[in-house]
């Protein structure tokens, strides 16, 4: 009883925190509700007995990717965002399609029978566990997305550094 | 009463001697701090009030609680307000993980040392350590000055640098022990090999180099000379908490000394078998002497962490970063990779 009341309360604060991310028009705010909605997520995590995915979502998220946008926004000393009156392409989209979602999302949770739902807090979240499904059963799709964050990594280093030598007029490198 | 009353009384005492613990330590770490260095530098350190200056801690508490609160005003309120609050939150919760002995048992009841066990203890230190840094990146930024600014962003990029080098530190202790619990990393470090030398990671784990590893990213991690760039009076007037005044400059101080007692206190569990040592006389000294022995190694880190202070000058910024990631980094890296293959080649 107690976790179902703390699962609604954190998942409140999460969309809470979602919301006012959208709202607040200072950057700084906004990223700060990112962490909430990060470390109610973690919170939610934690609910549902997978400890070690909300530690990692706190440390990882929370904790080094959100001090780096917090970092940037202090860096560029950016300001207040100024609002414009928003694109047509949104409005003519943007309305149906979160209608759309809606309606999907709400069709869904009605004809759900439940067959596959795990009770509160019974999810098997141990490290050990999660650790040899990485290894071993998923060990290729990890394998693959570590390369592709060294993809990443590379590009961000390829367009950080500036060239030693400014380009010769003629015969550019593309 | 029912073992569950039990469990809430334990529970609360526990919570409130650690907390009252926790606050005197950093109170007279600063004493010993003033003190130790004083006495390097050929001087005495606090030495009026009270004997050896004793009460200097008090007097200090007392006049940071009458001073007036300025509250300058170009800064942002509302994050200039929460900023040391985030810091000493962090800084405190840590605490709660940590095991500190044994158990005791009273009348048929086993109360362990600890306020709560954790299955992700050591997680759990580190992701309230990573939400630390907000309070001192969130400090700088909504003081609205230049100094504040810059030793925000130091800050900010130096623990979030350092931080990886840490956590890497302590993978190589993890793979040797095999859970995440603290009190099941020292349980995993009891009993001695070659007759004398006691089973602590650092000797019997070869966890030498992530010690040190280890000692030089907390040194970082917890903003202390010689890295203490986030603060560094000569350049930044005082970094982050320069426009803070009275108690809110007085929590971000408690936030350093605490962190500087939680990162004793997990080296200590990590590498130095934590509460274990020689265990002799009659049973009262039996119960207490595990947490003794805590509590003296804890000391000699602290001891350790005012002696760099009283001796090392303090890195350039670029120094600062090239350390971390290009020797401290690939060092915990290879650490990491031969503890691996030693252990698949043990099992």
């Amino acid at each position: 009883m107690l976790h179902l009341v703390l699962f609604l309360v954190f998942g409140a604060i999460c969309v809470a925190g979602a919301v006012n991310l959208l709202i607040q028009r200072h950057p700084i705010s906004s990223a700060l509700s990112l962490v909430v909605v990060m470390a109610s997520l973690a919170v939610e995590y934690l609910l549902l007995g997978a400890e070690f995915v909300a530690a990692v979502q706190v440390i990882v998220y929370a904790g080094a990717v959100m001090v780096l946008f917090v970092f940037v926004i202090m860096l560029l000393n950016a300001g207040e965002e100024e609002l414009t009156k928003g694109s047509r392409v949104a409005m003519i989209v943007g309305v149906p399609g979160v209608l759309a979602g809606g309606l999907l999302i709400a069709w869904v949770l009605i004809h759900d029978s439940g067959g596959n739902a795990v009770p509160l807090g019974a999810l098997p979240g141990f490290p050990q566990k999660i650790g040899a499904l990485l290894f071993h059963e998923y060990l290729l799709p990890f394998e693959v997305t570590s390369v592709l964050v060294l993809i990443a990594i590379l590009g961000a280093v390829f367009l950080a550094t500036k060239p030693e030598t400014p380009p010769a007029p003629t015969g550019r490198k593309g | 009463m029912s073992n569950f009353e039990v469990f809430i009384l334990a529970s609360v005492i526990k919570i409130v001697l650690v907390i009252f613990v926790l606050l005197t330590a950093v109170a007279y770490t600063v004493w010993l701090e003033r003190k130790v260095v004083g006495h390097m530098q050929n001087r005495w350190g606090p030495s009026r009030v009270g004997p050896f200056g004793l009460l200097q801690p008090l007097a200090d508490g007392i006049k940071f609680l009458v001073k007036e609160d300025l509250t300058p005003p170009h800064v942002y309120r509302p994050l200039f307000i929460a900023a040391p609050m985030i810091a000493v939150i962090c800084a405190l919760t840590s605490i709660s993980v940590i095991p500190f002995g044994t158990a005791l048992r009273i009348g048929g009841h086993t109360i362990p040392l600890q306020i709560t066990d954790l299955h992700i203890g050591l997680l759990f230190i580190l992701g309230i350590t990573s939400i630390g840094v907000y309070g001192v990146a969130l400090a700088g930024w909504s003081s609205n000055s230049k100094y504040s600014l810059l030793g925000g962003l130091r800050a900010s990029a130096q623990m979030v640098s350092y931080e990886i080098c840490l956590g890497l530190s302590l993978v190589g202790v993890l793979i040797v022990s095999g859970t995440f619990s603290l009190r099941g990393i020292v349980e995993a470090q009891s009993g001695h090999f070659l007759g004398f030398i006691p089973k602590w990671n650092i000797f019997y784990g070869c966890q030498f180099i992530a010690f040190f590893i280890y000692l030089m990213a907390a040194y970082a991690e917890t903003n202390r000379i010689p890295f203490d760039l986030p603060e560094a009076e000569t350049e930044l007037v005082a970094g982050y908490h320069t426009e803070y005044s009275a108690m809110k400059f007085a929590m971000f101080f408690m936030a350093e000394y605490a962190n500087m007692i939680t990162v004793a206190c997990l080296a200590t569990l990590l590498f130095l078998g934590g509460w274990s040592g020689p265990v002799f006389g009659p049973p009262l000294l039996q119960a207490i002497l595990p947490t003794f022995w805590f509590i003296a190694k804890i000391f000699v880190f602290l001891f350790i962490y005012i002696w760099v202070r009283g001796t090392l000058p303090r890195f350039r910024y670029d120094q600062l970063m090239a350390f971390g990631w290009k020797f401290l980094f690939p060092l915990a890296i290879a650490n990491l990779v031969i503890t691996a293959l030693v252990v698949a080649y043990r099992s």
